[in-house]
């Protein structure tokens, strides 16, 4: 480990092929860069989706006070809001940020197998996010027909957006999905082909076998997506009957015949749950990371926690028709979908279980990436046992249209992700730009952030045992709810816009990082896994200088009995003790 | 499939103690970038999965949808046999080609590889021509949900056999202009040969479905 080649590290010296800013920052074939972009690119849409909760929040608390958001633009924010976070956010951001990060780089790889396609991946994502901002400003608008673009009345009159709004929709997704697929396919392959010498499967770090994992299942789950959104581009411009049931839209009988809405429901679920693991998978595989460094200790049960991801990302594919007991299903269908459901609530928890141990007389280290991670333990439990209620029918039915199914799904894969994505940031920040952040204003925005996030959700739960509909713009003539409802949704949004507005405390501190931030060691955390044992830092392209790591262990050497240090770094020969180097981990 | 995978998982992890530093023998991996040819081959693989899961569940959705009451079965036009002809002859004069190829026979490669475009192209030529059939006869893409299948799915194949055709042709001018050499252009033939095969069995249960319905 060297540690003085990095202190005059400027932007220009780079040894490698590309040395214009074109092709260093921007034709990059460069897996860091690569990922960089995706990252920029999917918090960019992604403040685009906050602002539009922010006005859906404003609508809801406040029903009477702003004109400019009438129903057809309330939907709108809802869909794009919906769609935003969970594909062109989370799922970019996970994938296409943090697995091109990190895959080469905790493979001990030079860089992703095929960095071409990898660099078109990248731009047709970009194409994709901008054929979805373009349908902002079509005639008509955005789609309005919730994100999961139910037919019939995703394409029939009456909808906001109906026109070009959902068509553009659908072909951002298929963009989206070839870009996917492009990227995935590296990602997979880089696995299989490119780990360095010693690096076996079993000593992959959990975050590469989660964003592995995640991967499969995306490979595997998108093509029902782009087969339902191919099919219902027909059904809009050629008139086919794939989705669409004989229907008069408006006194018109627009030509339709006896397609089956349910098909698609199909189709888009069976994509539409995978989905859910490939945003949680990598979160799940870098949280352990994250633990395990921060905790000084071995992250309990390595073995278990490899094979409880591939046992969710086996399940997931067999768990679909939960999001559909309202179907009017065979209750022999629904009794098989809610016993999956529940099945894979057995890993879920061995994970959670293996989290807690692995903290249970760690060294605990309370740095920000630490704070969000355990942030996460508690969200993740409470969005996961919500979950095992709506897993059943009998709960299901009387809950699914209301606020309870909004706090459940957003605790469980909106809240946790993103506060997991948030840590992982925190973390791998020195790494990414060589410089530290402020730990106060992290701390800040993480207890912030981690306290307005229970109160948004945690009241929603009351409102939907209340009965409060969800997806409805206003109540109207509701009298079974009290009038508390109100008070507490008003409330809900204060915390909502609390929320939104703490996160300027992130950007300004990365933003001053960048540009007046101490400069970091290479391994700030004093971690094992190889991306803090590079010979450059940040680690230029290449990564690696002349020669590939060598690794020898796990990635998990904390705290071994016998070493001076409290980490031994993978790349640290099975027969050595690590060099003296006083007392690691204290920060 | 999915059973190899899973057992192969198996076998990388029972057994194993990844607590313990140990050296790891040599065989265990290439360095990264190491023989290309296996990394091609195992990114070809994921994509033919992908594209299995993508025809799948066309399947399964044609099947889905062929319950319901207004599916007025159709008549293949006659053609289609003929172009399955085309493609399984394009499939065996490519595995001729690879063949030799492996062989290091350099007088089959552009024959082979000439050959099959013809048939290949024939095969797309033909799906156009029986769609233009289908068209003069007024079985239009929105007369009936079978029809609508049939464009789509026929459409979505011949896609991705254009898809191959592009490798091909890269395969083919490299070899035509003299620029590459053997060992890549094996290398290309055998996973274009591999990508056909499997667009001809995925033609094949098609063309099977839509015979039988």
């Amino acid at each position: 480990m060297s540690y003085v080649a990095f202190a005059d590290r400027d932007h220009e010296h780079e040894h490698h092929d590309p040395d214009t800013f074109i092709t260093k920052y921007i034709w990059s074939q460069d897996h860091k860069v690569i990922a960089i972009q995706y990252g920029l690119t999917a918090i960019f849409v992604g403040l685009i989706a906050l602002g539009l909760s922010a006005m859906m929040r404003l609508q809801l608390g406040f029903p009477d006070d702003f004109s400019f958001i009438n129903p057809e633009n309330y939907y709108q924010f809802i869909t794009m809001h919906g769609m935003i976070m969970v594909i062109y956010l989370l799922t970019a951001l996970f994938l296409g940020g943090f697995g091109n990060y990190l895959i080469p780089l905790m493979c001990g790889s030079r860089d992703m197998v095929f960095p071409y396609m990898n660099m078109l991946s990248y731009w047709m994502y970009l194409v994709s996010v901008i054929i979805l901002i373009a349908s902002f400003f079509v005639e008509g608008g955005s789609t309005g027909a919730g994100w999961t673009l139910y037919p019939p009345q995703a394409i029939m009159q009456g909808t906001p957006g109906v026109d070009m709004g959902v068509l553009l929709m659908l072909l951002s997704l298929a963009v989206f999905i070839v870009a996917f697929t492009m990227g995935g396919l590296n990602y997979v392959t880089t696995v299989l082909q490119a780990r360095c010498k010693g690096m076996t499967l079993m000593r992959m770090p959990l975050s590469v076998w989660g964003i592995f994992i995640a991967t499969i299942l995306g490979l595997l789950a998108f093509p029902a997506l782009l087969v339902s959104a191919i099919m219902m581009i027909f059904d809009k411009t050629l008139m086919t009957s794939f989705f669409m049931p004989a229907v008069s839209s408006m006194g018109v009988d627009p030509g339709y015949s006896g397609g089956s809405p349910i098909l698609f429901q199909h189709l888009f679920w069976f994509f539409g749950h995978p989905e859910v693991y490939i945003v949680a998978l990598p979160a799940f595989g870098i949280v352990s990371d994250l633990l395990s460094t921060h905790a000084r200790k071995n992250i309990f049960g390595y073995r278990m926690m490899v094979w409880a991801i591939i046992a969710i990302g086996g399940l997931s594919f067999i768990v679909w028709a939960h999001h559909m007991y309202v179907s009017g299903m065979n209750p022999y269908f629904g009794f098989f979908f809610a016993t999956t459901t529940l099945i894979i609530a057995v890993p879920t928890a061995i994970k959670v279980y293996n989290w807690v141990l692995t903290l249970w007389e760690g060294n605990i280290h309370l740095r920000v990436p630490m704070l969000f991670s355990i942030g996460f333990i508690f969200t993740f439990i409470h969005g996961g046992l919500t979950g095992l209620f709506l897993g059943n029918v009998t709960i299901d039915l009387p809950l699914s249209d209301t606020y309870f199914v909004v706090a459940h799904f957003h605790m469980v894969m909106g809240v946790s992700p993103v506060l997991v994505v948030f840590g992982a940031i925190y973390h791998w920040w020195p790494k990414i730009t060589g410089r530290m952040y402020n730990e106060t204003l992290g701390k800040w925005h993480f207890w912030m952030t981690f306290l307005g996030t229970y109160a948004i959700y945690l009241p929603m739960h009351y409102l939907g045992f209340a009965g409060v509909p969800r997806r409805y713009f206003a109540m109207g003539n509701t009298d079974f709810l009290p009038d508390s409802a109100q008070d507490l949704n008003a409330a809900i949004t204060v915390s909502a816009l609390f929320v939104a507005a703490t996160q300027i405390l992130f950007f300004v501190n990365m933003i001053w990082s960048l540009k007046f931030g101490p400069k970091s060691d290479p391994n700030p955390w004093d971690a094992t896994t190889l991306e803090w044992q590079t010979p450059d830092h940040p680690p230029k392209h290449g990564n690696w200088g002349h020669e590939l790591p060598e690794v020898h262990r796990w990635a998990y050497d904390y705290s071994v009995p016998g070493y001076e240090d409290d980490f031994i770094p993978q790349n640290v020969p099975s027969d050595k003790a690590p060099a003296g180097r006083g007392h690691g981990g204290e920060h | 499939m999915l059973a190899t995978l899973l057992g192969w998982l198996l076998k990388q992890s029972f057994n194993t103690t990844p607590w313990i530093a140990e050296q790891v023998s040599d065989t265990a991996h290439h360095g990264p970038m190491g023989d290309s040819s296996n990394t091609k081959l195992i990114a070809l693989m994921g994509l033919l999965a992908v594209v299995t899961s993508f025809f799948a569940l066309i399947f399964s959705a044609y099947s889905l949808r062929m319950e319901l009451g207004d599916w007025v079965p159709m008549t293949e036009p006659q053609l289609l046999w003929v172009n399955t002809g085309m493609l399984i002859l394009a499939s065996l004069v490519f595995q001729w080609t690879r063949n030799g190829a492996v062989k290091g026979q350099r007088n089959r490669q552009l024959p082979g590889l000439l050959l099959t475009g013809v048939f290949t192209l024939g095969f797309v030529l033909g799906q156009y021509v029986a769609w233009q059939q289908l068209q003069n006869s007024g079985q239009f893409i929105s007369s009936n949900p079978a029809n609508a299948f049939f464009y789509f799915m026929t459409g979505a194949h011949a896609l991705h056999v254009l898809g191959g055709l592009y490798v091909w042709a890269r395969a083919t001018i490299r070899v035509v202009l003299g620029t590459a050499d053997d060992e890549k252009i094996r290398r290309s033939i055998e996973l274009c040969t591999i990508y056909w095969h499997f667009l001809l069995l995925v033609w094949l249960i098609l063309f099977g479905l839509l015979l039988s319905t």
